[in-house]
């Protein structure tokens, strides 16, 4: 393995760790308030118990979600100090809002978790929506780097290759900027969501007590219903800016080869380097100009349009597209129906086939942040900031770098098996709830 | 002197300090309490680490955020100093992270996790290894930052004149910096036993964290004296302005602090204490920022040659002025609902 290799995937499995906690902090904050604020209204007990237990399972997600996000801080400098040099001034702004995002988020968790009795009800059920809205910030903030990454302005480049003329506030809103904010934040409510209801469903399928997982039920599909649906719209504002702004990249999440008017879109299939060619796909005709661009003869650029060396790894990024959209859309159907079954006004926990079918798309939504991730990431490659700066040229000089990568892939599935372990005995617990 | 001797990067600098400060004097305490649970001794053990627990719980993940925001106030104001450092301490750092992660998933993974004896005692152990282990590698970065080391191994790095071992492993690896790790154990170990006894509500346990604040303020001297012996044979430049006319004073007034933190240990004045203690700290503190001043990372690049450009510590500062307008009022409302009762 080379040392940017190494480096990259050090990086990947920071972030992808990083990520699943990252959203669970954005998300979970807003369904325990949901939680406490039903109780306080209805008096209800199982909304109480239901805050309470969710605020549990946030306090240890959230703490694995801060210490893994101080890795990635500290990465920036320790695997690629050439991409913080020249980017450092341009990005730090986005970068130092999300500091002061995250102290707002981190001091009212804690007056939240361990401020039950010593807070007034309405400070605490403000406590909470504080830890929610600055979840929501940091996450906004971090991906307004990530959108400059990938759509990079505010600067000149000069003869030396060095960033000038910069301007941070310009920098903050690239082309991207929205869009992939969007879809982060809609991301985030609608794995936690859809991935909590799983949880209910499943105990409720095993016949946990049906006052306490139903309201749990209802109120996580609440949240994740929504967004699992808006969240394919939103992927098309994406791809659409995607298209305009980095066309390799569409053309490799895409498996386009051959620069064309009415161009298909390709479910499955697999692009073939060597032969630069995707084989086995079903082709819908002009289907991918018709997404890319909104018009079914538009012209898209393959990836033959740039030299090798200038194109992603093409299969894995069409296979994470793919991943993505195939269970995204699967997400967004059952939410769909458990709409349905909702606003007919049938109950939702004793629907065994909707039950079923919602712990299966359960982990989808984790899936599909990784997936989309690596359509992101990979899909970039191989720069760091699209267009002026090579990831090679940003990586640490430091050579074994296959060593740190290897630590903190053990330390972080270590970690994953103990978090797994340790929200599954919080799951278990609640089966002796009785309202 | 020039009119802008003191300008913005001047300005960044101190804030940068300020909040390495506040870490040091919160979340290093953290991590001190969780040496006093490693060290937790006789028949009142127990008791002694619940403290530390329910001391940390509700604080220790904000305090925690002001080291990330030393590093990304770093890396936007000084890009090329946080691109050095993240080059030649990739080792010592990578360690403290896993510190970092190890103390904080295991903290909670034990108070969140099965009550059984076994599965609390393994998560207490990590956690107690970890809060020992990271304040001695942050000490051991802070030590090869000031002693010219880094900078040193910076240079021959960039000179292509350097084998493995003399860019990433001799600088961290000697004894001025294991000098400085030590010293920032003792003081966060200090820093805790004297805020424990504070909110200890027992007299016996009370008792238990003053002796342990009085054990870590002698390491303290050993570790502060011994590091200056080191320092004069193997970083003359640190002893060399250490012991220098320029901060007689400032030596005085540590002096003082110290002083007056051990007297008032001595003497059971705890809220007396807990202030001189957490002065005398980060007056140690501010003495690493004067022997190293105009530097970022002695002895090649300063505070100007680094800055980033105007632009981005003109939005800096005003994003600092800002968030600090939201943050105090908060971190004033988080300490006042958890502190301890005064007495």
């Amino acid at each position: 393995m080379t040392d940017l290799l190494a480096a990259r995937s050090q990086m990947a499995i920071s972030l992808g760790f990083h990520i699943v906690f990252a959203e669970i902090g954005i998300a979970m904050p807003l369904m325990m308030v949901l939680a406490e604020w039903r109780w306080r209204r209805t008096g209800e007990r199982a909304y109480y118990d239901l805050a309470r237990r969710w605020a549990k399972g946030t306090a240890v997600l959230f703490a694995v979600g801060a210490v893994s996000g101080t890795v990635l801080s500290f990465e920036l400098g320790l695997l690629w100090p050439g991409f913080m040099r020249h980017a450092g001034p341009l990005i730090g702004m986005p970068f130092s809002l999300e500091g002061f995002a995250f102290f707002l988020e981190a001091i009212f968790l804690g007056v939240y978790l361990y401020g039950w009795e010593r807070v007034s009800p309405r400070a605490h059920l403000a406590a909470g929506i504080v830890v929610a809205a600055s979840g929501a910030a940091s996450a906004v903030f971090v991906v307004l780097v990530n959108a400059w990454m990938n759509t990079p302005v505010g600067f000149t480049l000069d003869a030396a290759g060095n960033f000038v003329n910069i301007d941070p506030v310009t920098a903050m809103r690239s082309p991207a900027a929205f869009q992939q904010v969007l879809h982060m934040l809609l991301a985030s409510y609608a794995a936690t969501g859809m991935a909590v209801a799983g949880v209910h469903a499943w105990m409720l399928l095993r016949g946990a007590d049906r006052a306490f997982h139903g309201r749990a039920l209802l109120l996580a599909l609440c949240i994740g219903a929504p967004a699992a649906v808006a969240q394919p719209f939103s992927g098309d504002l994406s791809a659409r800016v995607v298209a305009e702004t980095q066309p390799v990249k569409l053309a490799a999440l895409e498996g386009q080869w051959q620069t064309m008017r009415d161009a298909p879109l390709r479910i499955g299939g697999w692009p073939d380097a060597s032969r630069e060619e995707t084989r086995y796909a079903i082709e819908i005709p002009d289907g991918l100009s018709l997404l890319a661009f909104h018009d079914p003869h538009a012209e898209v650029r393959g990836l033959r349009a740039v030299p090798p060396e200038d194109r992603p790894p093409v299969a894995v990024v069409h296979l994470a597209f793919q991943t993505m959209v195939g269970l995204g859309s699967a997400m967004a159907i059952v939410a769909l129906w458990a709409a349905l079954v909702a606003w007919r006004r049938r109950d939702l926990s004793g629907h065994r086939e909707l039950l079923r079918a919602l712990v299966i798309v359960g982990p989808f939504g984790f899936i599909c942040t990784e997936a989309g991730w690596i359509v992101t990431e990979v899909g970039r490659q191989p720069w760091v900031v699209q267009g002026f700066m090579r990831t090679a040229h940003a990586v640490t000089p430091m050579p074994g770098l296959v060593a740190p990568m290897t630590t903190f892939t053990v330390l972080y599935f270590g970690l994953g098996a103990v978090v797994v372990a340790l929200v599954a005995s919080l799951v278990r617990e609640t089966s002796g709830v009785r309202s | 002197m020039r009119a802008d001797a003191f300008g913005l990067p001047e300005i960044l600098a101190a804030a940068i300090v300020l909040a390495l400060n506040a870490y040091v004097l919160t979340g290093g305490a953290d991590f001190g309490g969780g040496v006093w649970d490693l060290l937790a001794r006789g028949p009142r053990r127990g008791a002694q680490r619940e403290l530390i627990a329910s001391q940390i719980g509700p604080i220790w993940e904000a305090n925690h955020v002001w080291l990330i925001l030393v590093v990304v106030l770093l890396f936007t104001a000084f890009p090329p100093a946080f691109a050095t450092l993240g080059i030649v301490l990739h080792i010592p750092l990578s360690l403290m992270l896993i510190g970092i992660v190890l103390r904080g998933s295991s903290f909670v993974f034990r108070s969140y996790g099965p009550r059984d004896d076994a599965t609390q005692q393994r998560w207490g152990v990590v956690f107690a290894m970890a809060s020992a282990i990271t304040p001695i590698l942050l000490g051991i970065v802070v030590g090869t930052i000031a002693s010219g080391a880094a900078g040193d191994a910076g240079e021959r790095l960039a000179a292509r004149d350097a084998t493995f071992a003399s860019v990433y492993l001799a600088p961290w690896l000697s004894l001025f910096p294991l000098a400085m790790g030590a010293l920032a154990l003792a003081m966060f170990a200090f820093l805790a036993a004297v805020y424990l006894a504070l909110a200890a509500d027992d007299a016996a346990l009370r008792e238990d964290f003053r002796r342990r604040a009085l054990g870590a303020a002698a390491a303290i001297f050993i570790a502060a004296f011994g590091g200056l012996a080191v320092a004069h044979v193997t970083a003359p430049r640190v002893s060399g302005v250490l012991t220098g006319s320029r901060a007689f004073a400032f030596q005085a007034v540590t002096a003082v602090a110290a002083i007056g933190a051990l007297w008032a240990v001595w003497t059971r004045r705890w809220r007396t204490a807990r202030i001189a203690a957490a002065l005398q700290v980060s007056l140690i503190l501010w003495g690493w920022v004067l022997v190293q001043y105009p530097f970022v990372v002695p002895p090649t690049l300063t505070l100007r040659e680094v800055a980033a450009p105007r632009t981005t510590l003109e939005l800096l500062l005003g994003a600092l002025i800002g968030g600090a307008l939201i943050l105090f009022p908060a971190l004033a409302y988080l300490f006042r609902i958890f502190a301890p009762k005064v007495r």
